[in-house]
């Protein structure tokens, strides 16, 4: 009887005593995982911050021995900078693609009910999900080759735009869809045709979405290893991402300054392109940006 | 023309149809094509040179049969299922999680500068990302045998499918970190403040309040990020054409077909590749339409 009320406060105790003991345990965990998992994301990236000022890169990340030379050798090299042209010509003839051909559809399937529209795009989206560069690697090839485009910029455009397409219209739809139709009615009031009223009415009231979509088909490109790789034969027109892995795969001895300047400039891109678009639309629209 | 059905610009049915027929037919020649092709090639000896190549013949399931006894094709499938399981399911699942937990915890500047790096990791384009490991998995001059201590180890070598499991994981958690963040973003605080009111630790907080709430994110995103790394390319960036211990899929393919050149053969193994994506997204598909009512 006399006992309980003793026992009471040692638990009632205990239980204070715990509280901080668990907080500063948590807070040891925190720490402890957090500086983990910085170290492995940072840590490869190390050497791409490093090496393209450093005199001597090795393939080891150590503080540079401080230089811009590497770039002076990049401007040098023209492989390198073909390869930065061509990475620039396949962005650009992508983007043009689909957003001509992208805008022009999502602009029909917004505007008017042809029947079986939503089967329509849900069938393409699904198709442009399992159809991977991967996946259809081999009839791609076949293809390509029938059709004598094979080493022609022009196939690999025509292959990564037919990738990227339905996701385009699928999204420019959505924008389509939230343009308020009074302006296309007044437009076509004044005797507008509808070819007219879509460039100069819905193109500029949906520049916002056209532009997210130019941005996520460049970086598309920029990033695409695969298509290039097989569709391309001569140097001269594989893109960075081709030279890149020809770099430090092909024939003797790698040189490090050239791999390390060109890694950055062919990276820095996309990386700026990621900090525009995240503050402009935040990550969510990121989350749908890289595959 | 009808006035209430939203054709304000006056297009009618043909005009749209004209205006949607360019990307239709690009996308009809490019995506559609090919997948039904590969349907008719994968019946044929097709080869990309020699007189297979000219006169290919049709040797109905031939390749089917190879492709299936052949245990370099079951090789493949078993390192890549080990892959998936390994990088996606496990890794960048268990990671993104857990920084989207542990990150909401943390004061702002180190939590934006975990997540630059994390982002980092996706963004940096896949042939530079796989020169980066290429490096650092270095056997002579890398960083990490210099970190840990272990000189000399040949890690692409001697742990080739840790090592892509590793770098693949480290490429891809950013996508569930993002996707966790949102879906943690969306849990009810008063439930998690009632549930710490009486008592609940953080175990008990995640089992009986986090994961009802999300369990439909938690769908997606595994479903998604299989069928992304199911399809993935670039560790054959990292380990090279002549490691076959560490040869999925994407590597498999690319050797059967454009390096020793059975293209037919190949295109057996492309349709048995689209029918597994197939499943996966249709399974995908569901669970959405599920969620949407």
């Amino acid at each position: 009887m006399s006992a309980s009320p003793v026992a009471e406060r040692s638990t009632a105790m205990s239980r204070f005593d715990a509280q901080p003991i668990r907080h500063f345990l948590g807070v040891i965990g925190r720490t402890v995982f957090v500086a983990f998992m910085l170290a492995f994301f940072t840590l490869p990236v190390l050497w791409l911050v490093f090496a393209p000022f450093d005199k001597t890169p090795g393939l080891g990340v150590s503080l540079p021995e401080f230089t811009i030379a590497n770039f002076r050798t990049l401007f040098k090299s023209s492989s390198a900078l073909s390869a930065l042209r061509n990475s620039l010509i396949l962005a650009g003839g992508t983007a043009a693609l689909v957003l001509v051909a992208g805008s022009l559809a999502s602009y029909a399937l917004s505007r008017v009910r042809i029947p079986g529209r939503d089967m329509l795009l849900y069938v393409l989206l699904l198709m442009s999900s399992i159809v991977t560069g991967t996946a259809a690697m081999v009839p791609t090839f076949q293809l390509v080759n029938e059709l004598h485009l094979i080493d022609k910029m022009l196939g690999v455009v025509l292959v990564i735009g037919a990738g990227t397409l339905p996701t385009v219209i699928f999204i420019l739809k959505d924008f389509m869809d939230n343009i308020p139709k009074s302006y296309e009615e007044s437009a076509r009031l004044f005797g507008a045709r509808p070819l007219r009223i879509l460039w100069d009415v819905v193109v500029p009231t949906a520049r916002s979405g056209l532009a997210a979509i130019a941005v996520w088909a460049v970086v598309q490109v920029w990033g695409n290893f695969l298509v290039p790789y097989i569709l391309l034969r001569s140097p001269d027109k594989s893109p960075a991402a081709v030279v890149m892995y020809t770099f430090y795969t092909e024939g003797g001895q790698p040189n490090l300054r050239l791999i390390a300047a060109f890694a950055l400039v062919y990276s820095l891109p996309v990386v700026l392109v990621y900090f525009f678009v995240s503050r402009r639309y935040g990550f969510r629209f990121y989350g749908g940006i890289k595959r | 023309m009808k006035h209430d059905d939203g054709d304000v610009a006056g297009l009618g049915r043909p005009r749209a149809v004209a205006f949607a027929l360019p990307a239709l037919a690009i996308i009809g020649v490019f995506l559609f094509l090919p997948a039904l092709w590969t349907l008719w090639l994968g019946l044929t000896n097709y080869r990309l040179t020699g007189t297979a190549a000219a006169h290919p013949k049709v040797v109905w399931f031939d390749n089917y049969r190879t492709a299936l006894t052949d245990h370099e094709f079951r090789g493949a499938l078993w390192r890549t299922t080990l892959f998936v399981i390994g990088s996606a399911l496990i890794g960048q699942s268990l990671f993104g999680f857990s920084l989207a937990w542990v990150l909401q915890r943390v004061r702002k500047p180190i939590r934006s500068v975990v997540e630059f790096f994390v982002l980092l990791a996706w963004i940096v384009p896949s042939s530079v990302s796989s020169f980066l490991w290429f490096a650092l998995y270095d056997r002579r001059n890398g960083t990490l045998n210099a970190l840990l201590g272990t000189k000399g180890t040949a890690w692409l070598i001697q742990y080739p499918m840790w090592s892509i499991v590793v770098f693949n994981t480290w490429v891809g958690t950013a996508f569930s970190m993002l996707l966790y963040r949102s879906a943690l973003g969306s849990v009810p605080p008063s439930q998690l403040e009632s549930a710490r009111l009486a008592g609940a630790g953080p175990g008990a907080q995640l089992r009986d309040v986090i994961f009802p709430h999300i369990r439909s994110h938690i769908l997606t995103n595994t479903l998604l990020i299989t069928l992304w790394t199911f399809n993935v390319f670039t560790p054959y960036l990292l380990t090279g054409p002549a490691n076959r211990k560490a040869e999925i899929m994407a590597g498999y393919i690319y050797r059967t077909s454009l390096r020793v050149g059975e293209l037919g053969q190949g295109a057996a193994i492309s349709l048995i590749m689209i029918v597994i994506n197939l499943i996966i997204a249709l399974v995908y598909l569901r669970v959405l339409r599920e969620r949407t009512p």
